[in-house]
This record gives C-alpha cells, structure tokens and sequence, in this order.
C-alpha cells in the first residue's frame, strides 16, 4: 500500500485539477459523468473481473439508489428530512445494498449462465415494474429532483455543475479507495479464489455461495453509490436508468478496460463516455464506430486497454521500452491514414449532396475524384500497416527478451 | 501569400547561427524577400492595401454574417431516427426556403440549424443541452417524446433561475401531453402543436356525428399519454354521444408488443364498431396491420398512423379505415405556397415527406418574433410570441396564447385513400384526404396555467 | 368465452411457434457451441430485409429461398473470421464480440435500408382466410407460419438425433478432440452449425417479417425473449426449447385475453382498496398489462427451482 500512495496522491491531484484543464459547459459535463461510470464501472468489475459472476442486470442497483436519492432530494426540499445533499450518494448506496441482499438471496447460488439469465430476467422485471408502479417510479417521465433546496454545505448550494463536479470527484476517490480496499481483503481474495475454481475454494472450507453473496452485496452497494451521484447531478432519473440497455454499457465499459485489472473499468468509463459524448455529435453513423471498435478491441485487444498498456510490463521491466517507440509509429501512421480513410468513406456514402470536409479538402459523393482520394489512403494505409507488421512483431520479441544485468546474469 | 512573405521580417542573426541548415534556409529566405522586394516592390504594395481592404472587409462582414444558431434536439439515430430526421430535414429546408435563400433575417444574417440527437433518451437529452449551453444556442426545438419534453422543460427551467442572463427557450413542436401547458407551464417553453385533450376534443365531436358507431374500444400505450387519450376520449364522449358504449379499454407496455393478434381477438369479440388508439411508430403499424389482417372492418382513428413508411405498409389494407386528427390540411392542401413548398422539399428529398409542417410555422412565427424585437434574446422573443396572431403559408390562423403559451390553429380529420391525392405518403399513391375541418376559434380549451414570469 | 379462448390458444401457438423459429437456430448456437449469441435478432433482422429486396424482383418464394442461404453464408464468414478468434478468449469476450456485431448489422441495414418502416408483404397466395370462427378470421399465412415452425422442428430434431451428422455435431460439442482425432474437421463443423444457426434466424425473419412489421427496431424487440426461451427450455435440448416457446406464447395470449387481475383478487380475498393508497398501482394491476414481461418471470422462477432448465440436461 506504501509504494501506491504516490499513485492515489496522484489521482487525488488529478481530480482536482482536471476541471481546470477542461472548464467549459461541455468539459465539466463529462468530467461529470466520468465521475458516475466510473464508480459504477468498478462496482461492475467487483461482479465480473473479481468474482467472475457475469451479470446482465446491474443497473437496477444502480438505478434503485439513483430513484430513492431523487425521492430523498424531494423529501430534503420539502423540509421532511434535513441533511445535506452531499450525503445522498450514502442513501443511493444503502438502496443498492439493501436491494442486493434481497435479490443476492436467491441468485447467487449458481454462477455461470444461470447467475447471467436470472440478472437478466430480474433486471427486466424491474424495468417492467417500473412501468407500472408509476407512483414510486414516476413512469416514463421518471422522477425529477432539486438539488439547491438542502442545505447548504459551506456555503454552497450546488447551482452550478462545477460544484458538483468537486462532491462527484471526492465520492470518485472514496469509492475507488475503499473499492481497491475491497480487493485486499480476504473477502475480495476469496472471490478471486472462487472465480478461479471453485471447487478448491470449497475444499479448504469457504462457501462458494457466501463469497458471491457479499461480493454481489458490495457491489450493489457502490452501484446504489454511483445511482446517487447521478440523482444529484441530472436531478432527474427515469426507467432508462435501470434498463438492459445501461446494464449492457457498464459490461462494455468494464470489458473494454480491462476486465482482470483494478484501472482497466477506469480506463473503460472514461474512454466510452467520452466516444458516447462526442462521438455523436459529429456523426450520424456513430453507432457503426463504436460497433466496429468494440470488434476490433475483442480480436485485438482481448484483455482491454488497461491490458494493452500492462502488456508493456516487461519490456519495461528490461528497460527496452524505447526500443518500441518507432516501430508502433511507423504502424501507428499508415494505421491512422486507413482509419481516416474509412470514416471519410462512410461518411461519404451517407452525405447525400452535401459536401464532406476532410482535412481541408472538400470531397463530394459525385465526384470520382473524391471515392478514389479515399480508396488510395486506405489502399495505402492498409499497405503501409501490412508491410510494418513483421517489423513489429520482432521489436516486440527484442523489447521482451530478459536483458543481463550488471553482474552477468539474466533477470 | 505574398502578403506574408511582404512583411516577414529577416532572422535574427542569434536564430541563423545556430543550425546550420537553418542558415542556409534563411539565406535563401533573403534572397526571395529581396526578390520581391527589388523586383515587385509596386505589386508588393498592391497586394498589401488589397489584403488591408480584404481584411477589413472580412471583418465587419464577418459581424454582420453572424448566423443566428436554432437547436434541433430530436432522435437522429436509433430505432426512433426516422421521425427526428424527417423534422430536421423540414426545418432546414424552411429555413433555406423562406429566409436564407432569400438574404437571410436581421439584416442579412443566415439561420444555421444545429442538430442535438438525443437518441429519444431522457438522460441523453440532458447532455445535449449541457452541449447546447456550452455552443451558446440560446433556442431550442424539440417535439419528440412528452417525456423527452418534460425532461427538457424542467431542465430548462432550473437552468435559466440559475443562469439569469443565458436563458434559453424550448420551442415544442409536437410534444402532445397536456401538462406542458397546464401545470408544468414554463414561461420559458412554447408549445406549437394542439395538445392532447384539444385533438380528442375534435375527434370525438367528428365520432359523435357519426350515428353508425354505437360502440368504441380504446387501446393504448401504457404511459401518461395512452392515460389521457383513454381517460379524455371516455370524459368527452361520455358528454357528447351517452349512448355510445366504451366496449373495452386497454393498455400495452410499449414497444414491447411483438404481436397484436391477441388484442385484437379482444377487440372482435367486443363487437366494437371503431377503435381509438394514440399508438405511435412499429405499435401504431403493427396494431393497424393486425386488425386488417384479422378481417375485421372498423375505422381506426388514430393520432400518428401516417408517413415514415406506416402508409406504404398499410396501403389499400388501410384506405377507408385509417383515420387521424393532426394539424395543418393535407390534401387537398389549402394554397399554391403551401403545394410550392412542398413540392420544393419534394425535390430535395424525393424520399421524404413533409411529416410536420408546424416546424415551419414554428420558424416562422420564432423569427417575425425576432424581426419585431430586432434581437434573438429568449426573453425578447417570448414576450412577442406571447399573444402573436400569424397566418401560415396554408393561410391559418395561428394563435399564441399568451396566458399558457399554447398555439391554437385549425385541426383536421383525414383518412388514408388513394382517390383524390395530390402529394401521397411515402411515394406510395396513398396518402391523407382531409374529410373534417374545425377553425382555430373553436379549438380554445381552457387551461390551468399558473406561469410565473420573469422579472425583467 | 369459449371463442376467446380458442382464439387465445391458437393465438399462443402463433406466436409460440413463431418465437421456436427464432429459438431453434439460437438452440444450436447456444446450447451447443455454448456462444452468448447476442446478434441472433441482428441475423433474423438480416433475413427480414433481405426477403424484403429480393421479393421486389423473385418475388416471396424467392425471397424464402435465397435470403436465408445469404444469411447463412454470412453467419458462417462472421463465425470464420471473428468468432473463432475470439473463442479462446472466454465468454465475455465472444458476448462482447456479438454486441458490437449487433450494433453494426443495425447501424448498416439502416445505412443500406433507411430508417423508416418497410412494405413487407405476405405473399397473395395466403391472402384468405383458412377459417372465420366466431367472427374473426385466421388468415392462411398464419396458418402457413404454424406449418413452417413444425417442418423446421421436424428437421432438425431427425438431423440431429438420427443422421451422422448430426450425431457428429454432437459428439463434436462435447468431445471436440476426440472427435478431431477421429478425423472429423471440427472447425468446418462449428462454422456450419454457426452458419445454419443463423440462416435458420434468418427464415424466421422472412416469415415474421410481414407479420410483425420490418423496422429497424426488429431486432431489439425480440433479442432478449430468444434467450429466455432456449433459457427455459433447457441448454442442450431441442425439444425444450419447443415446449419453451410454445408456453411462452400461450402464456402472453392467455394473459391478455384474461381480463382478470388484482381487483378480482382482491375481491375473492374480500379485500378494497381506495384509489389513494399508496400501493394502488398494484392493487389496480392486471394481468394483460403485466402479459409481456411474464417469461421473465417465468424464466426467474425455472432457473430458481430447475437451473438446467425445463429439459435440459447440461449445465454451463
């Protein structure tokens, strides 16, 4: 835990400088938003990277804590109950827990497709549910809040998202903190344990079924966290929030960070939400990108991001790091002409008369020239990636073949 | 260019000294500027009072051409895609139309419609109007999904108390749920489509005057606005026609439904005569299909079974049965500008129709707004939207009602036919003949608006 | 009464039925090459559409016989060049993999096809009604449907429980080494189980595609009941998934004909409630409302009291 501190320190920094890096509406938005994903992305991985338990209905924890925190905002401007709004992400946290100990109840005790079947049919009950008890859960209009009626926490009422920005960022570094906590407990030990094999786990004398069962109830418990922080955030929730659609962009999240590493759901919510972010706004065709990204990330990329960046461990290690630095950009290069290439292409095809600027050329679909410019980058780029692979693949070998250190021997 | 090569001044020698390609460069440099210098020294000074003159020019055209920014917040992808794009599609053709083809508004400025894609999703819609806050779009459109509405209205109206000064205003074009304009009226939110309860009120004085009907079955949504048609169509007929009989009310999880048929075993079997139905999209298409499928020959009267592919489907399955009540005449349309509009969409998208021509009233009505207030600040443009009588293309009488900021206009029931159709529905030789009209006067309902307006 | 519920019964079988055409090609893929299938929609989307076209120039049967064999040959070149890779790195990978293909087949037939509703027809051959009782009619396309779903049951069941091959197909699922080693070549067999797999949702597609409308939405309406079903019918079995799909269907059409719900509960228990209580969304419940989400709770209860599902003989 020694040798980590400068990491946390360092997170701690970056937390609270980030919003002054990127300060305009739109910046904090989604530094916002971060914030949410990535407390709920973690709360995933506790189920599915941790504990190997692949659920399809997580959201419902997440979105149980985020209706309870918007009825708690309500109660707060009310006067009914008196606390500050900056404690709402516990009461979203003790929804999610409660709700995870009673669904846990009956669901934990297989793993597998049938752990992964029950989420999905309880998750859509719950959608259902929602549907119908429009007095709790608002229907299709869900629930809306005001987050400046409590009061005030030094003096700040939480008018403007950059306040919120800084409550969001500090739950952020406690839930990450205690979530990482989690991990070096027995109970999170266990759960790897039981994910590996079970059986073992069993024969020196753990449940199999007990170690879900907290995890699963620790997990719900940081989803129900995050579900609060979007309450105050958005002050509005809806049955969206609790859907298989939300359940399915967590799994994404996690599984394209990294699922066997603690950053990896980290590096996953912040690279999603900034792709679903901005990426629609300036392409109709957004959901091809993010379709096509998600193929190549699972052929390529299989242990994540954070995997791809761990995967340099070693050469690391034998301080060859350097060495790969010119042969990926001579990958690199002819790799992003080709994808600039297909997204002209696509984008192309989809402009109808309009005229698509491409890096200071104005292509038309009518014209020839336009589809043949774009034909020869992407012939060119595919070459280039071609041809430098056998490069690549022998810097690669070089970077990760143990070095001799000073006295001789081979570390 | 030669502009620049003009006025680029020669390295310091610190710079030259020290690599030696640079030098080398540098000289070169010398020699070109000399060039210039020494042999162009007339055409020199010519391109630099042409750039001056260029410069300035740029400058204050660049004020003048300032485009006012209008936002579109609608689905523009997914399963609900088809119905923001083809809203989208008619507001930029109406702005291009009327105005920037024609030298733009406010003394030459062009109206650039900037799309927000909410994706129909609540959650997404608020982060679109963080990014439309963030680009300083200070008007926003949106019509699509009284939730998406009611979403945006309230986020809206916390903004603005928080915000005084980067108010922004919600022009809603077709969210029907009658809340909007009732108790969670907002100073700041328009609404330019009749509402719920003022589209059933015409509909069931049409069904009323139908002596054959004795027998009605309403299926619906389950959401508040399948609520309202149900509860609203029971009230209204219950007052205007007693003898007719409700045969049974149902309601359906959205979007949910795969296959009709056993609703409409329910309706067969009820004996109802017609059937009403607030359905809208696959819902819409896949209940009309089902019951002409089952053989069963009522009308349906519906608020959305039109256009987006839903008349090519139902095609002479549906002529004579589909009805729907919506605004503006379809055919035969009501003046030469509205056919030449139309047919000037037409020609830009030979595939699309103009599914909802009150984005242009909307437009129109938003801009003589700011052509009157000669500003495109939100609280100058409400307070003359408020209360403005504006006759569209078609040659309606629109009103704003300044009270509620509900518009009132003509309403119309048409039914799907092939026989006397001059712009049909999706290419299809289908489209809406309009059978019933009632006047703008006679549409005012009452409403229970308690609109807390900002002092200014 | 006796009409409602003879309608409601053949009503179920329809759509029982239905949801087994979808289920069986997913019966395969799931249950026996153990793959989280999330694209299986995509590929009855696929098959709709295609139908779609090529009804325009070879007309329905046309339709019906080429637009499964492409999607099929599709299923195959996806199973060939991606899927395989992606074996190896576990479940979660594979399911993610099927995510992103969903996503593209929607974004791309959307970009081929356009966004609106297409104007898909059953063939005029079945345009009359097979029999009219109580009033309503039974068009001869669902009858048509019915006969379909029983042929392709028929089929497959003799394939794969009586001829080599499908003993072969078998073998291979649980004994892949051992049957390699017998010589078989067991990729070309999962590449075509994958590709018969998904050429079976795409005939589900053309005979659903002008019942239940062809939209860009198709896909996402009907993606997850199919895995409920081949859920509840039990990994591994063919028949279950039969039996699943048909109690699946009954069970929606019984409840929405059923006009019952909780006030009728609350009745025969000699309970009211007045309408501002709290609970009075639930007291107000009933069953047609609730009649689309009962195979998720079906689906809860089996898994809570018989994991392997109805028939099913293997765990996962």
């Amino acid at each position: 835990m020694k040798k980590q501190l400068p990491v946390w320190l360092g997170f701690a920094l970056a937390l609270v400088f980030l919003p002054s890096i990127f300060d305009s509406v739109l910046g904090i938005s989604i530094l916002n938003q971060m914030t949410i994903w990535i407390i709920f992305a973690l709360s995933y991985n506790m189920l599915l990277g941790q504990g190997g338990m692949l659920s399809f209905g997580h959201a419902v924890y997440f979105g149980l804590g985020g209706f309870m925190s918007v009825h708690a905002l309500n109660l707060i401007a009310d006067e009914v109950l008196v606390f500050s709004i900056t404690l709402i992400p516990l009461v979203g946290g003790a929804v999610g827990l409660v709700a995870a100990i009673f669904i846990g109840s009956f669901s934990t005790r297989k793993s597998g497709t049938v752990f992964a079947m029950i989420s999905l049919g309880i998750g859509e009950l719950i959608v259902a549910s929602s549907l119908i008890f429009a007095d709790f859960f608002g229907g299709e209009a869900g629930v809306t809040g005001d987050r400046t009626y409590g009061p005030p926490f030094f003096g700040i009422e939480f008018l403007q998202d950059a306040e919120v920005y800084y409550l969001g960022a500090f739950w952020l570094f406690i839930a990450t903190l205690f979530m990482y906590l989690f991990t070096q407990t027995p109970a999170g030990r266990m759960a790897n344990a039981v994910r590996d094999n079970p059986e073992r786990a069993e024969f020196i004398g753990y449940s199999t079924r007990r170690v879900r069962f907290i995890s699963f109830c620790a997990a719900g418990l940081f989803a129900g966290i995050a579900g609060g922080l979007f309450a105050i955030n958005y002050e509005f929730i809806t049955e969206e929030n609790l859907n298989a659609l939300t359940s399915g962009r967590v799994l994404l999240m996690a599984y394209i960070g990294g699922l066997g590493f603690f950053i990896g759901p980290i590096v996953g919510a912040v690279i999603l939400t900034l792709m679903n972010s901005l990426l629609s706004n300036y392409s109709e065709m957004w959901m091809l990108y993010l379709g096509i990204m998600f193929l190549l990330t699972v052929i390529f990329l299989p242990r994540g991001f954070a995997g791809f960046i761990m995967m340099h461990q070693i050469p690391w290690q034998n301080r060859r790091l350097g060495t790969l630095i010119l042969p990926y950009s001579v990958t690199t290069v002819p790799a992003l002409v080709f994808l600039a290439a297909f997204v002209g292409l696509v984008e192309l095809s989809h402009k109808g008369d309009d005229i698509l600027p491409f890096f200071g050329l104005s292509l038309g679909a009518e014209s020839m020239l336009s589809w043949g410019i774009l034909l020869a980058l992407a012939g060119i780029g595919a070459l280039g990636v071609k041809l430098s692979r056998p490069r690549l693949a022998a810097a690669w070998a070089f970077a990760n073949t143990p070095t001799a250190d000073d006295r001789g021997d081979v570390r | 260019m030669t502009l620049i090569l003009g006025l680029r001044r020669p390295q310091s020698k610190h710079h030259q000294s020290k690599h030696h390609q640079s030098k080398h460069h540098q000289s070169k440099q010398h020699l070109n500027i000399a060039q210039a210098a020494a042999g162009q020294s007339l055409t020199r000074r010519a391109s630099l009072s042409i750039g001056a003159l260029v410069c300035a020019f740029s400058f204050s055209a660049a004020t003048a051409q300032e485009p006012v920014r209008l936002g579109f917040m609608d689905p523009l992808s997914g399963t609900f895609a088809s119905v923001g794009t083809s809203g989208l599609n008619v507001l930029e053709f109406a702005a291009d139309y009327f105005y920037n083809s024609k030298g733009g508004i406010l003394g030459g400025r062009m109206i650039e419609i900037v799309p927000l894609d909410n994706k129909q999703s609540p959650t997404e819609t608020q982060l679109q109007f963080r990014r439309a806050v963030s680009e300083e779009l200070r008007i926003i459109f949106q019509g699509n999904s009284s939730a998406v509405a009611n979403t945006l209205n309230q986020t809206i109206s916390k903004h603005n108390r928080r915000n005084a000064g980067q108010e922004v205003l919600q022009i809603n074009y077709a969210a029907v749920d009658p809340i909007l304009t009732n108790e969670e009226c907002s100073f700041w939110h328009f609404r330019f489509d009749a509402h719920a309860v003022m589209k059933l009120d015409v509909l069931t004085d049409f069904i009323a005057m139908n002596d054959e009907l004795s027998s009605i079955y309403i299926i619906g949504q389950d959401y508040s606005f399948g609520q309202v048609v149900a509860d609203n169509t029971i009230r209204l007929l219950g007052e205007k026609r007693p003898d007719i009989e409700i045969v049974g009310t149902e309601f359906h999880p959205i979007g949910q439904v795969k296959d009709f048929t056993p609703y409409v075993t329910k309706i067969a079997s009820s004996g109802a005569d017609a059937v009403v139905t607030g359905n809208f999209g696959a819902d819409m298409v896949s209940l009309a299909r089902s019951i002409i499928d089952s053989g069963l020959d009522v009308p349906i009267y519906t608020f959305y079974a039109a256009y987006d592919g839903i008349t090519a489907t139902l095609g002479a399955d549906g002529k004579d049965r589909i009805r729907l009540i919506h605004t503006d005449r379809a055919n035969p349309l009501a003046s030469d500008e509205r056919r030449d509009f139309y047919r000037a969409f037409k020609a830009k998208h030979p595939n699309s129709d103009i599914t909802q021509s009150r984005l242009a009233n909307a437009l129109m009505m938003v801009v003589q707004a700011m052509e009157q207030s000669q500003s495109t600040d939100p609280y100058d443009i409400a307070v003359q939207l408020e209360d403005m009588r504006f006759t569209s293309i078609a040659g309606d009488e629109l009103w704003m009602r300044g009270e509620d900021h509900q518009l009132f206009q003509p309403l119309y029931i048409s039914k799907q036919t092939d026989e006397g159709i001059e712009f049909d529905a999706d290419n299809s030789g289908f489209g809406l003949l309009t059978e019933y009209e009632v006047g703008t006067s006679e549409t005012i309902t009452e409403h229970s608006c308690r609109m807390r307006r900002p002092r200014r | 009464m006796f009409e409602v519920f003879v309608f409601a019964t053949l009503n179920g079988l329809v759509t029982g039925l239905l949801l087994f055409m979808l289920a069986s090609g997913l019966t395969l893929i799931f249950s026996m090459m153990g793959v989280l299938n999330f694209a299986h929609a995509s590929f009855y989307m696929l098959g709709a559409y295609f139908a779609y076209t090529l009804s325009a120039y070879l007309g329905f049967w046309g339709g019906l016989l080429f637009a499964p064999l492409i999607v099929g040959c599709i299923g195959a070149a996806v199973e060939r060049y991606g899927l395989r890779r992606v074996h190896q790195s576990g479940h979660v990978a594979e399911l993610v993999f099927t995510f992103g293909l969903a996503f593209l087949i929607e974004e791309a037939v959307q970009f081929f096809w356009g966004r609106d509703t297409k104007n898909y027809q059953s063939p005029e051959l079945f345009d009359f009604a097979l029999f009219t009782l109580f009033g309503q009619e039974f068009s001869a396309y669902r009858g048509f449907m019915i006969a379909i779903a029983c042929l392709i049951f028929g089929a497959l069941y003799f394939v794969l429980t009586r001829s080599r091959v499908g003993i072969i197909i078998q073998a291979s699922i649980s004994h892949p080494q051992t049957v390699a080693n017998l010589g078989h070549n067991v990729p070309l067999i999962f590449m075509c189980v994958f590709g018969v797999g998904t050429a079976l949702a795409g005939v589900a597609g053309v005979i659903a595609g002008p019942v239940l409308t062809t939209f860009p939405g198709m896909a996402a309406v009907l993606g997850s009941i199919v895995f409920v079903v081949v859920v509840i019918g039990g990994l591994g079995s063919l028949p279950g998934a039969l039996i699943a799909s048909l109690l699946v269907g009954l069970l929606q059409s019984y409840a929405i004909a059923a006009d019952v719900g909780m006030p009728e509960l609350l009745h025969l228990l000699g309970l009211s409630f007045d309408s501002s209580h709290p609970l009075n969304d639930l007291w107000t419940l009933n069953l047609p409302q609730i009649a689309p989400v009962l195979p998720y709770l079906l689906l809860v209860l089996v898994l809570i009291f018989k994991p392997t599902g109805l028939m099913g003989n293997r765990e996962q």
